[in-house]
């Protein structure tokens, strides 16, 4: 058969969210034919982060992989695909990626506010893809079923420790504060 | 609190701002205890879940027993209510679902929510649910998963249709009767469900052709709203045009073309793509196409750009006319930031340039060549070689780049590639041969890949005695001995011993550099040394024409067996080597992958080779009398492909015999097949056994032989048979396999014939010198003929026609024709059955058809005369 490309629903290879030294924050891989271990996924990775971190170019091929890529401040978003997989699907699986953790963390795409909003970006990575399948493109609905329902919630029938939970979206410092906060006005109550 | 917060602020720290960082796996699984408070605690247990999915991500691995018990600690969360845990939990049980045992035990927690009234919980627990239920458990949920399906939440409704497909991986019977759901979730609204409907419904129909037909039919004229259901039709469509044997069906190909003009990049791409990639399109039809592909290239977007000069560097690899067009925005983009697409951009001119900008091309080459990885560098010289192949005359100047990039940095691959293109250079155009073999030559002076330069050396040798200086090769070549490795070394030598037998005036020399040699330290060395200084100082041409010039080149494993069964019998005369079939010489050299082309796909069925075979033969005892194999012949199809049987044929030579060894398949799953054989007859033939095979079930490849003695009259041992396969029918129920009667009745089924020509008695063999082998084998047995091949249009043609035909392997190659000549000889090798020499000589001249003048010469008059009357 020549390089037509096969009708399939898995055509992502792997998503990576990698940190500024090159480490692995989250990281998914779909068809253990293209990386049998954790291994050779991690091998991949520090090569891949050592040939995209300079060049902000969005684009690359790697290992037979296509690799398109968007970085900010200290965070690396990657998606790949088979090395003839149509790259423009892949970058609106990339779009929404970095689109829907942007506004789980409030614009504040870090390193730092990621990783204590890491739950809620584990959510939302499985809701992008599943298995290799690209499930929800619109980053908009992403984050509305990861976590629009606690933003509803009203506020007086939720445990003080819930409410900390909700403001560790906003930085640690912020997060602090509000705890402070929090308790002084349940004392008072 | 306040102090789990400290905790977390002194880990960031710690960990460079990683609070998960140097977390322990065998702490973090005592926290899961935390699971088992009641009420839940929604803040601990979130935290300690996350940390558990963290290590997994990160590539932890749990034993058995770890995963099952955190497995059942998170199955109590359940109780909880919070949106959030609940959903992490169902990512755990997806997470160790492969791991941990009695994962079942969640089945009616997951089936409870999915079932439920809240969205948030449904899609997700339909997902976690069809990782842990096998096909069995599905029929218990199968109502629920149609009602999914159909779902008003496309949320719901995608999450059940992606479930689906995984599912179908393992069990495809469950999810077909589903087919009438999920063609109605086909017409939602939603992007999304209908892109993972039509993923599902075209893995449901893909083995049934019309069915596909119909529904791609259907769909292209209805519209699909989704993009990413468009692709996924383009592609399908694409198939069927591709598969489809009469031609194009028009309709599809101006579905194709219409969505050239869709609105969304991606479909644009995917279509222009689809197009340019049909092997039947013609340059009419590439033209829309190419001139999408064109206005990317200027698009602002990066992606865009390189997809589309990845596509159109595709295309200039076929086609190069086609993308003239794009010449001038490729040139743009050699400047492009994104080094992969200025790559892509210059190969893609190389192919597609003229003559004239080749100079221009190779300046910018030098400018970004560092800065790229050595896939792409690849990617370059490969474009190079091309280049190099079309444009003669600029050898000189694509040369001096390729020593250029000889020089520089980069891994064994790229140099590979740099080498083998530079050889390819000398052995098409003669006069750039010393200019190559002087760059090769300072290239390993400084070169660190031992097998790269075994490799250039061995070339040397080849090239090096036939130039007009071959003196000034031996310093480098002597150079080698002095300071490389062993194997460096080893090679070396055998070149140097190359140098002498072929060059009068150097042996002298070549004697002394020799001598020298024997003092090395590594036996390997010494052993070569003393072997051709041995030999070249007999001076006796016909010894160093036989041993250092065209050595015996035996199939090892062969040689070995013949060895060992020598030892064991009465080892008074002496050793036969004519019965030790030769190694057939390797087939051309692999290409060096290249990134640019999809990963190769798994061959299907992997061709025994000869050893393979001789030790299939060798197990059955009928045939333990025949002595060494000589030679199998490739499969040969005796039946049209999707037939109700498939039966292929292996011709396997012996010394006195052939075996013909016929793969039968069953394709009928209502048969089972008895005592297959298939009955051969042919004039002058004799059949000494015929082997059936006992049984033959749907599916399964069963072999049976037949045993042909070789007649004694040599030019009798050519000729046609008949062939038919003979067998016992027993019908039987197609689910299990199990014949319904215990008679059956006899039927036969007539194959295409057999033939066995010369070829089948002739191994192909290598000379690394013909000249040296002609003038030895001397004109003693020397016949020769005139034909005219008034069938052939091309000398290609002639040469591949008579190479197949005699089954021999052309030397110095000379299978291939210099561009523009009309007149061409072609130099053949083999060994005929029994060990005999053969070499042809064929003059071949182009006029009117092709003219041919055939020698050949042999060890054996009767041998020459077989071959000389082959061909008429």
């Amino acid at each position: 058969m020549s390089g037509l490309l096969e009708p399939t629903l898995y055509v992502i290879k792997g998503i990576a969210i990698l940190d500024n030294d090159g480490n692995r924050l989250l990281a998914k891989y779909y068809d253990p034919s293209v990386f049998p271990t954790v291994k050779e996924e991690k091998k991949f990775e520090k090569n891949l982060f050592q040939k995209t971190h300079r060049a902000n170019a969005e684009v690359i091929m790697l290992d037979r992989l296509t690799c398109v890529y968007r970085s900010n401040v200290d965070l690396f978003f990657y998606v790949m695909g088979l090395s003839h997989e149509n790259e423009l699907i892949l970058v609106s699986v990339l779009s929404c990626l970095y689109d829907a953790v942007s506004a789980i963390l409030r614009k504040n795409v870090e390193k730092r506010t990621l990783l204590d909003n890491l739950d809620i970006i584990m959510l939302a990575l499985d809701e992008i893809c599943d298995g290799g399948v690209p499930l929800e493109t619109d980053p908009q609905v992403v984050t509305q079923r990861v976590s629009l329902r606690m933003e509803e919630s009203p506020f007086n029938d939720q445990t003080v420790t819930q409410q900390v939970r909700q403001k560790l979206e906003t930085t640690t410092g912020a997060v602090l504060q509000s705890a402070r906060e929090q308790l002084k006005w349940s004392l008072l109550k | 609190m306040m102090s789990s917060f400290k905790q977390i602020k002194k880990d960031e720290e710690e960990g460079g701002g990683n609070p998960y960082h140097s977390m322990d796996k065998t702490s973090v699984l005592q926290e899961a205890r935390v699971f088992n408070e009641t009420p839940v605690n929604v803040k601990r247990s979130t935290h300690v879940l996350t940390k558990i999915l963290y290590l997994l991500n990160q590539g932890e691995t749990l034993a058995t027993k770890e995963a099952t018990d955190a497995f059942f600690a998170m199955t109590k969360l359940f109780q909880s209510n919070d949106l959030v845990l609940r959903r992490l939990v169902y990512l755990g049980i997806k997470e160790l679902c492969t791991v941990a045992e009695d994962t079942i035990i969640v089945t009616s927690s997951l089936t409870k929510d999915m079932t439920g009234r809240e969205d948030q919980y449904r899609a997700p627990a339909i997902r976690a649910l069809c990782r842990i239920t096998d096909a069995t458990m599905m029929q218990a949920i199968e109502r629920y998963m149609k009602q999914a399906i159909v779902d008003r939440a496309p949320g719901v409704s995608s999450a059940a249709l992606v479930s689906c497909r995984h599912i179908m991986k393992d069990s495809p019977d469950v999810v077909k009767r589903w087919v009438s759901e999920v063609q109605e979730a086909l017409s939602s609204d939603c992007v999304m469900v209908q892109f993972h409907a039509l993923g599902v419904l075209h893995q449901i129909r893909k083995s049934d052709k019309l069915a596909v037909t119909k529904m791609v039919t259907k769909l292209t004229s209805s519209g699909l709203r989704s993009p990413y259901a468009i692709c996924l039709l383009i592609r399908i469509v694409a198939r069927l045009i591709e598969e489809d044997e009469v031609g194009a069906d028009s309709r599809l190909f101006d579905f194709l073309e219409s969505m050239l003009r869709h609105k969304a990049e991606m479909v644009i791409y995917e279509a222009a793509n689809a197009i340019v990639t049909l092997r039947k399109s013609s340059a009419r039809d590439l033209a829309p196409a190419i001139s999408v592909l064109q206005l990317f290239l200027s698009s602002p977007k990066p992606t865009l750009r390189f997809a589309a000069v990845r596509t159109l560097s595709k295309v200039a690899m076929t086609q190069p006319n086609a993308v003239t067009a794009c010449n001038l925005d490729l040139e743009n983009l050699i400047q492009d930031v994104n080094r992969s697409i200025a790559t892509l951009a210059i190969t893609t001119l190389l192919k597609t340039g003229s003559e004239g900008s080749v100079d221009r091309l190779m300046k910018s080459i030098s400018s970004f060549l560092n800065d790229i990885s050595d896939e792409f560098k690849i990617v370059v010289v490969e474009a190079l070689r091309a280049l190099a192949l079309k444009y003669p005359r600029k050898q000189a100047v694509l040369m001096g780049q390729l020593a250029d990039m000889l020089r520089s940095e980069g891994g064994l691959p790229y140099k590979e590639a740099i080498a083998s293109t530079i050889i390819t250079i000398i052995e098409d155009n003669p006069e750039a041969k010393e200019k190559g073999l002087d760059h090769l030559c300072e290239f390993i002076e400084d070169c660190e890949h031992t097998t790269l330069a075994v490799r250039i050396i061995h070339l040397l040798g080849r090239e090096g005695p036939r130039t007009r200086q071959p003196a000034r090769y031996i310093r480098f070549v002597y150079n080698r001995v002095i300071l490389e490795n062993a194997a460096v070394r080893a090679a070396a030598v055998s070149v140097l011993a190359k140098f002498g037998a072929q060059c009068e005036s150097l042996l002298g020399n070549i004697l002394v550099l020799l001598q020298r040699c024997m003092m090395d330290t590594e036996d390997e060395v010494r052993d070569r040394a003393t072997y051709y200084h041995a030999v070249l100082a007999t001076r006796d041409n016909a010894l160093i024409n036989q041993y250092i010039l065209n050595p015996p080149q035996f199939a090892l494993p062969s040689l070995e067996r013949a060895l060992v069964q020598y030892l064991r019998t009465d080892t008074s005369g002496p050793f036969d080597t004519r019965t030790i079939p030769t190694a057939p010489p390797p087939q051309e050299e692999k290409k060096t992958p290249n990134i640019m082309e999809p990963a190769p796909r798994p061959v299907e069925r992997i061709i025994p080779t000869h050893e393979k075979y001789a030790e299939q033969l060798a197990a059955i005892p009928h045939f333990a009398h025949l002595g060494p194999l000589f030679k199998s012949s490739a499969p040969l199809e005796l039946t049209e492909a999707e037939t109700e049987y498939m039966v292929r044929c292996i011709k396997h030579t012996f010394q006195k015999h052939i075996v013909l060894q016929f793969d039968c398949t069953n394709t009928l799953n209502d048969q089972l097949l008895e005592a297959v054989s298939v009955v051969v007859e042919g004039d002058g033939w004799d059949i000494e056994a015929s082997l059936p095979c006992p049984s033959l079930p749907y599916s399964q490849l069963g072999s049976c032989y037949t045993l042909l003695p070789i007649p004694e009259d040599i030019m009798a041992t050519t000729g046609t048979f008949s062939a038919t396969l003979k067998f016992k029918v027993r019908d039987c129920d197609p689910a299990t396999g199990e014949p319904d009667t215990d008679e059956g009745y006899e039927d036969d089924y007539t194959l295409e014939d057999v033939e066995i020509t010369v070829a089948d008695h002739v191994q192909r063999a290598a000379r690394s010198n013909f000249a040296a082998g002609w003038d030895e084998l001397g004109a003693t047995n020397e016949l020769e003929d005139t034909f005219a091949l008034s069938a052939m249009t091309t000398l290609e043609e002639a040469i591949t026609q008579i190479t197949q035909f005699l089954g021999m392997h052309p030397c110095d190659r000379s299978d291939r024709v210099p561009e523009g000549k009309s007149a061409h000889t072609l130099y053949l090798a083999g060994t005929y059955r029994g060990g005999h020499e053969v070499l042809v000589r064929a003059k071949l001249a182009l006029a009117d058809g092709v003219t041919m003048q055939l020698t050949v010469r042999s060890d054996d008059p009767e041998v020459s005369e077989v071959i000389a009357s082959a061909v008429g």
